[in-house]
């Protein structure tokens, strides 16, 4: 009986080396539902407890850019789907004018050194919260909404932010490192300053560009904006009342190219948190 | 033949003949029924379009907002006569459907001409509840700029010429809409200019306090401040 019990204890003496090497690197996990082990605490000089290093444990970071690094750029072609928006009587529809200008506008940001994302690449509709959602998922974000009107002087430009309501809102600088917790319907209120500033800029951009547009930017109560946690701004060009695309398409590339330039003086903005 | 079938005989040609007396009223009836129904909007509508008058009306001079003549991008302060409640739910309706109805021409229109008041309500604190037709939504001029426009002529017009309606909430045929015509949030309140009534002073309301002042609103769009629920 000696030869089996010896190879029961030897089957047994693999199991457990086995299972303790592929245990290590982890710590050994506690019972279930339990909290995982904490590390000691060392005492540190001035007396509070300084949590030990932990040698074993590497948690791969996401790549997420510095606190007030404008990292990336939604642009939100509006509408889409079986929601074209404005459609002017010789069939110019919103949402295809909106798609065109947002990829142009991509190629100039891209062409700025920043990052964009487009919050639908085809004819499709998404909620104005899953707009909102793929803005609230970057960090260092901005979001410019594309409009086309259905009314106004044609060939002009107006930038809206949304307006102030007399709550407090917080600059690039002041935005804490882990944000407060916000309130979805809400969730514009903190950037208002910045959102107003971005307005601005692009406003100032579009007046030089497209005679007849105003040189300040409007306040308004703009849906897809409200619940952007990010600067947001919204551009409306004028409109799709024209006989036909061909003055709108002429100025797709002279809008992605103020805009583009808004947004990297916007950067400097920003990223410097003035206010 | 035998007796009992003579009677059966008997009462079926009285129920004939019974037949063919009611039968032109059966056919009118069941013409009317068979017409168009009338939908619930729409009999609403019937006695919305009917302009309002009441006990107290008097004949003022109210500061409407409609479109520029010179500039549609923008709002202009038109002065019309008109007679106006000292009740201030009574007047903001007689003003809404002033606003929808009497614009000087087509083209100052800042509501459709087919919208319709259907209610409106003022609550104590001075949130005034506009209900309005589906037509508002559906004929509005989609676009952020129009639809601002809309709104900003029914708050600047309620400012001007009702004292107590301190902000405004809009709901589409009794509903909550998230947006008018797809770009401006109407979910949340629309500030109403503070009491700017150009009107006449009018008696008070009972229970209601006064109505009126003569400060003229500017004709410019108001910024609509939206406070997110």
């Amino acid at each position: 009986m000696a030869v089996p019990r010896t190879s029961f204890f030897l089957f047994v003496l693999i199991l457990v080396g086995a299972w303790t090497l592929q245990a290590w690197p982890q710590g050994i996990p506690g019972p279930q539902g339990a909290p995982p082990p904490q590390a000691p605490q060392q005492p540190s000089l001035l007396g509070a407890p300084q949590p030990a290093p932990q040698p074993t444990q590497q948690v791969a970071q996401p790549t997420t850019p510095p606190r007030n690094t404008l990292a990336v750029v939604v642009l939100d072609p509006a509408h889409g789907g079986a929601d074209q928006g404005a459609r002017g009587s010789s069939g110019i529809a919103e949402s295809d004018v909106v798609l065109s200008f947002a990829r142009l506008l991509r190629i100039s940001l891209e062409a700025q050194g920043l990052r964009a994302l487009l919050t639908r690449q085809a004819n499709e509709d998404p909620s104005f919260d899953d707009r909102s959602k793929t803005a609230n998922a970057q960090r260092g974000a901005i979001f410019i909404t594309l409009h086309v009107s259905s009314t106004g002087p044609a060939g002009t430009v107006r930038v809206y932010s949304l307006p102030q309501d007399g709550a407090p809102s917080m600059t690039a600088a002041a935005t804490p490192a882990r944000p407060l917790l916000v309130r979805w319907d809400s969730a514009q209120q903190r950037y208002l300053d910045l959102s107003r500033r971005l307005a601005e800029l692009i406003q100032i951009q579009m007046a030089q560009r497209f005679r007849g547009s105003v040189e300040t930017p409007t306040a308004a109560p703009v849906r897809q904006l409200r619940t952007v946690a990010a600067p947001a701004v919204a551009i409306e060009v004028s409109s799709v009342s024209l006989p036909d695309r061909v003055p709108l398409d002429k100025m797709a590339p002279v809008l992605a190219d103020g805009v583009a330039r808004a947004v990297a003086a916007f950067r400097l903005v920003y990223e410097a948190g003035v206010k | 033949m035998s007796r009992g079938l003579k009677t059966t005989i008997a009462i079926l040609c009285v129920l004939v003949v019974f037949g063919l007396i009611t039968l032109p009223s059966l056919r009118q009836a069941i013409q009317r029924v068979s017409g168009n129904p009338r939908t619930e909007e729409q009999a609403r509508r019937e006695v919305m379009q009917i302009p309002i008058s009441t006990p107290t009306d008097v004949k003022v001079k109210a500061q409407m907002y409609w479109l520029s003549a010179t500039s549609p991008v923008s709002l202009e302060a038109a002065t019309i006569e008109l007679p106006l409640s000292a009740d201030p739910v009574e007047r903001a309706k007689q003003l809404l459907i002033a606003l929808v109805a009497d614009a000087p021409t087509p083209n100052q229109r800042t509501l459709p001409p087919d919208a319709i008041l259907l209610a409106f309500y003022l609550q104590p604190d001075g949130t005034g509840v506009a209900d309005f037709s589906d037509a508002l939504s559906a004929e509005t001029p989609s676009g952020i700029q129009s639809e601002q426009l809309t709104v900003d002529s029914i708050v600047q017009t309620l400012g001007a010429n009702v004292s107590l309606i301190r902000q405004l909430k809009i709901l589409i045929h009794g509903q909550e809409v998230e947006t008018l015509a797809g770009h401006l949030d109407l979910s949340g309140l629309f500030p109403v200019p503070s009491a700017t009534a150009a009107a006449l002073p009018v008696p008070p309301a009972p229970g209601l306090g006064q109505s009126g002042s003569a400060i003229p609103s500017p004709a410019v769009p108001a910024q609509a401040k939206q406070t997110p629920n």
